[in-house]
């Protein structure tokens, strides 16, 4: 993992300095409001329905056992015991005080957190593979270049201020589970023929009222270019991204009425004047250095089967349940990537208690290195289990309701914290998915059903990535009801696709039913247990499902 | 009526560019230095100390030698700020004038077709509409690092005190303040910057040293290490 | 999200409004009472019946403001019910009872 040096601890202690400064010049009625919110907001705080919310970064998804640990001692200490995981891999406490909030980033800071760029129209928390570092698939891990990016970033003089939020995302994997190409800059880590290093650059994806597939501008782009390429491409979206109007405002929008190729040209032609700079070239020694940080753990040697595994899935059907979709797959053999789901049956998706945290910072520190990541889909993950450990690593975790097997199942539903919590919602998200959870929550129902992800948001910002969803929910106000808007065949992976509007909207207590009436129209018409829904949509079309749901036209 | 310029500025720019040079100071790239102000600032000899000024320049308010030359206005004879457009259309007819000549780029015009006649003005004006648009930053910066202007470059509009900061890594030297809380809290010696950095940049207006072994990390030149604490 | 700190101030339609903020300090939902202060629990609310009334406890809303007392006052439609006030859009009633997801931190509405 990345460790702060003195520097890194010198930038945070006196971005924490100036913001407890002002935090006191608003309380004693120095700052007013409109003076103070662009200065709260740099610093994750937000004032949301009941309470100020802070949005702690967790850079790449990526927390250690200590920072873990910390986490939950601020959500007992200043909080209320909890916390809510989100869609970019970062931690919202939703009670804090602001005159508490000082205290909180200073106990952040101590080991080596912050909440900056977690807010504003500036580069937020940069994104990556929850697996980076240990997925069997990958060509390198991502993350050193995305602290890499998270560092250049940091406070940018020319970037603070662009027409709208920016979100970077790096993956090092054909298989995409970061939703990188909805990112306003997506970069695919790869080799080239000769074996070298670099990135293909994806631009212009994003979600909310508009929601976009980014393209790909760059096949090839050799990793000593990445912060020059990066550069071009915030500079040509600086000056020329709309500001007229917030809705427009983010570069996809940009990309779409600038067109692709002419796009592409400009960004280009930024990046040879940024070459001829040449201030910004990554040194091999500097991306050396980084890398070193991130290291493979030094694994003891395994054989690829274990016994104690093997044993364990012929006890228990549960155990077998969650070894088959929430172990996966690990660079060295006899070890596996565990995904401590958040999504109890019936629970709050991505919530987790002060005490369940300090249960995985346990587990990590027994059986993960230390090391633990939070995915976009709202779990976390203990990346370096040995086969052999999973037996007594379930058990722990179900002891504390963190082993539902259901990774990847109808049941891992993501969702927005929407009206209860959030003072941008239309309507709930939450309850929403609590019924569809226990509607679809029995294990036999699960497995039958097969690979489905649901993601619900309360309003058109989408932070609930409904957009990319299988089955989409965006919850609406409807002359004052709650109404929620079905789409279907919307993807996140590295065939990222916009879901389609299924038809109008249903009201809160008919959504369950219309959710089931999709699948039950899915498990009818598919090829059989092979055509996962997804591919099914993408058969079929929207009409049987149009049709279940409306009745015939 | 061109004020000459003063020899003490010419050292203090030129001391600017030792500062990098210091002992423990980061490796310059040579093109880096090249883009550093080689142009000492224009001190027209009328500006002076003044805390009712307009501009916040030289960590001081002072009064503003310039006239920004209204639509419908003759270019007067002292300093004369003219828009963009306006330039470009008058250039030839003001070849003749001794007074120095400033130019107004509004936020996200282009500088190609400034470019070829830099030479010609000293003062470049930047405006930020409103706070929250960046575009400025990168004409700055551009101005600076790509064309190597050497000039003054000042922000103007709604320049507020958490930017300047920014504004002045960017390359942006004299800002024309407006907003009372930011002036008061000017004058009361307030800088809210964090003076450390993580970005190479390559006409920053202010002293900075390298820090660590990182190709990049910056801090201010005069911000001891503890100074956050 | 950046975006306000509130939805605009909902236009009121009902007949009886109550102005409701957000406690400086912490952020918690607040009422202006009968007596000028601010309470959290929405049965202890000033209700207002006619633009006058209103005007005047958005007058008290604004001062309160002013005072760095609560963050931004703005009136909500309430009903009254045999067992007390209700908030009448869905947002203000969750902001009087708490996250409608957690009834374990469920807040008093007050008698
Ligand atoms: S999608 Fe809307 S309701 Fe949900 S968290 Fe984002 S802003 Fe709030």
């Amino acid at each position: 993992m990345y460790r702060y040096d003195e520097f890194d601890h010198d930038f945070v202690r006196a971005r924490v300095a100036q913001f407890a400064d002002q935090v006191e010049r608003r309380l004693s009625g120095e700052l007013t409001e409109d003076q103070f919110k662009p200065l709260r907001l740099m610093n994750g705080v937000y004032l949301q329905l009941h309470a100020y919310m802070l949005r702690i970064a967790v850079p790449y998804g990526t927390l250690s056992a200590k920072q873990m640990r910390m986490l939950a001692q601020i959500a007992r200490k200043y909080d209320r015991g909890y916390g809510h995981f989100t869609t970019r891999q970062n931690l919202q406490f939703n009670w804090p005080a602001l005159k508490d909030v000082p205290a909180i980033l200073a106990d952040l800071a101590s080991v080596e957190m912050h909440a900056l760029q977690t807010s504003g129209n500036c580069i937020r928390n940069v994104t990556s593979d929850h697996f980076a570092g240990a997925a069997a698939d990958e060509v390198a891990d991502p993350r050193p270049y995305a602290e890499i990016l998270r560092q250049w970033s940091s406070i940018h003089p020319e970037f603070s201020f662009l027409p709208r939020k920016f979100k970077l995302c790096v993956i090092a994997a054909e298989h995409d589970r970061a939703a990188m190409q909805t990112h306003d800059i997506g970069l695919q880590l790869k080799r080239n023929a000769e074996g070298e290093l670099g990135f293909a650059v994806f631009v212009g994806g994003g979600q909310g009222r508009t929601p976009m597939i980014a393209h790909k501008v760059r096949d090839f782009l050799p990793e000593e270019d990445l912060l020059a390429y990066v550069e071009a491409i915030m500079r040509v979206y600086n000056l020329h991204g709309r500001r007229d109007n917030k809705f427009k405002a983010r570069i996809k929008i940009l990309v779409h009425e600038t067109g692709v190729e002419e796009i592409t040209r400009q960004i280009e032609a930024e990046f040879a004047e940024v070459l001829k700079a040449d201030l910004l070239r990554l040194p091999e020694d500097e991306i050396d250095r980084i890398r070193a940080y991130f290291a493979a753990p030094e694994l003891a040697e395994k054989p690829a089967r274990s016994g104690a595994f093997e044993a364990a899935k012929a006890d228990s059907r549960e155990f077998t349940a969650f070894a088959e979709n929430n172990v996966s797959p690990h660079k060295a053999p006899g070890y596996g990537i565990v995904t401590v789901s958040l999504k109890p049956i019936g629970g709050i998706p991505g919530d987790a208690s002060a005490e369940q945290m300090e249960v995985v910072a346990d587990l990590a520190e027994r059986y993960s290195q230390s090391e633990i990541r939070v995915s976009h889909e709202q779990n976390l993950v203990l990346p370096h289990v040995a086969l052999d450990d999973m037996p007594a690593l379930y058990a722990t975790l179900a002891e504390h309701g963190l082993a539902t097997g259901n990774a990847g199942l109808v049941t891992d539903i993501i969702a927005c914290p929407g009206l209860d919590y959030c003072a941008l919602a239309n309507a709930r998200s939450i309850n929403i998915a609590q019924d569809l959870s226990n509607r679809f929550g029995s294990p036999e129902r699960q497995e039958e059903i097969g690979e489905l992800s649901i993601k619900i948001s309360g309003c058109i910002n989408a932070c609930g990535h409904h957009h990319v969803g299988h089955i989409g929910l965006l919850g609406v106000d409807k002359r004052g009801e709650e109404v929620y808007q079905i789409t279907l065949g919307g993807s996140a992976d590295e065939t990222a696709a916009v879901g389609t509007l299924v038809g109008p909207g249903f009201k809160t207590d008919e959504v369950g039913d219309a959710v089931e009436t999709v699948v039950d129209t899915y498990l009818k018409l598919r090829e059989g247990p092979d055509e996962n829904f997804l591919a099914a949509v993408r058969r079929l079309g929207q009409k049987p499902f149009k049709e279940a749901l409306y009745g015939a036209a | 009526m061109t004020p000459p310029v003063a020899a003490t500025t010419a050292v203090q720019a030129f001391d600017d560019i030792e500062i990098l040079d210091r002992p423990g100071a980061a490796p310059q790239p040579a093109r880096s230095r090249d883009h550093l102000r080689r142009v000492p600032d224009p001190e027209p000899a009328t500006s002076r100390p003044d805390p009712e000024g307009p501009l916040w320049r030289n960590g001081r308010f002072e009064t503003d030698e310039w006239t920004m030359t209204a639509e419908d206005e003759a270019v007067g004879e002292g300093p004369a700020i003219l828009p963009l457009e306006r330039f470009l259309a008058e250039r030839d007819g003001l070849g003749h004038r001794n007074a120095p000549l400033g130019v107004l780029v509004a936020a996200g015009e282009s500088l190609s077709e400034l470019i070829p006649h830099l030479t010609r003005v000293t003062l470049v004006v930047l405006s930020f509409p409103k706070f929250s648009d960046g575009r400025s930053m990168s004409t700055a910066r551009l101005l600076r690092e790509r064309h190597g202007f050497g000039g003054e470059i000042r922000a103007t509009g709604d320049v507020l005190i958490d930017q300047m900061p920014l504004m002045r890594r960017c390359g942006v030297d004299s800002f024309d303040v407006q907003n009372p809380v930011t002036r008061k809290q000017l004058a009361a010696g307030k800088w809210p910057d964090v003076p450390f950095y993580l970005q190479p940049v390559g006409s920053s207006q202010q002293d900075e040293v390298a820090a660590g072994k990182r190709p990049w990390a910056r801090r201010r030149a005069e911000a001891p290490r503890q100074a956050a604490e | 999200m950046s975006a306000p700190i509130q939805k605009s101030a909902a236009k009121t339609r009902a007949a009886t409004q109550v102005v409701t903020g957000n406690r400086l300090t912490d952020g918690v939902v607040v009422y202006l009472d009968s007596a000028g202060g601010w309470s959290e629990r929405l049965n202890d609310a000033r209700v207002v019946e006619g633009a006058e009334a209103l005007e005047a406890a958005l007058a008290a809303g604004k001062a309160a403001e002013a005072a760095q007392v609560v963050v931004e006052a703005y009136p909500i439609d309430v009903k009254r019910e045999p067992d007390g006030l209700r908030a009448l859009r869905v947002r203000e009633d969750i902001r009087a009872r708490g996250p409608s997801v957690r009834v374990d931190l469920e807040r008093p509405l007050g008698a």
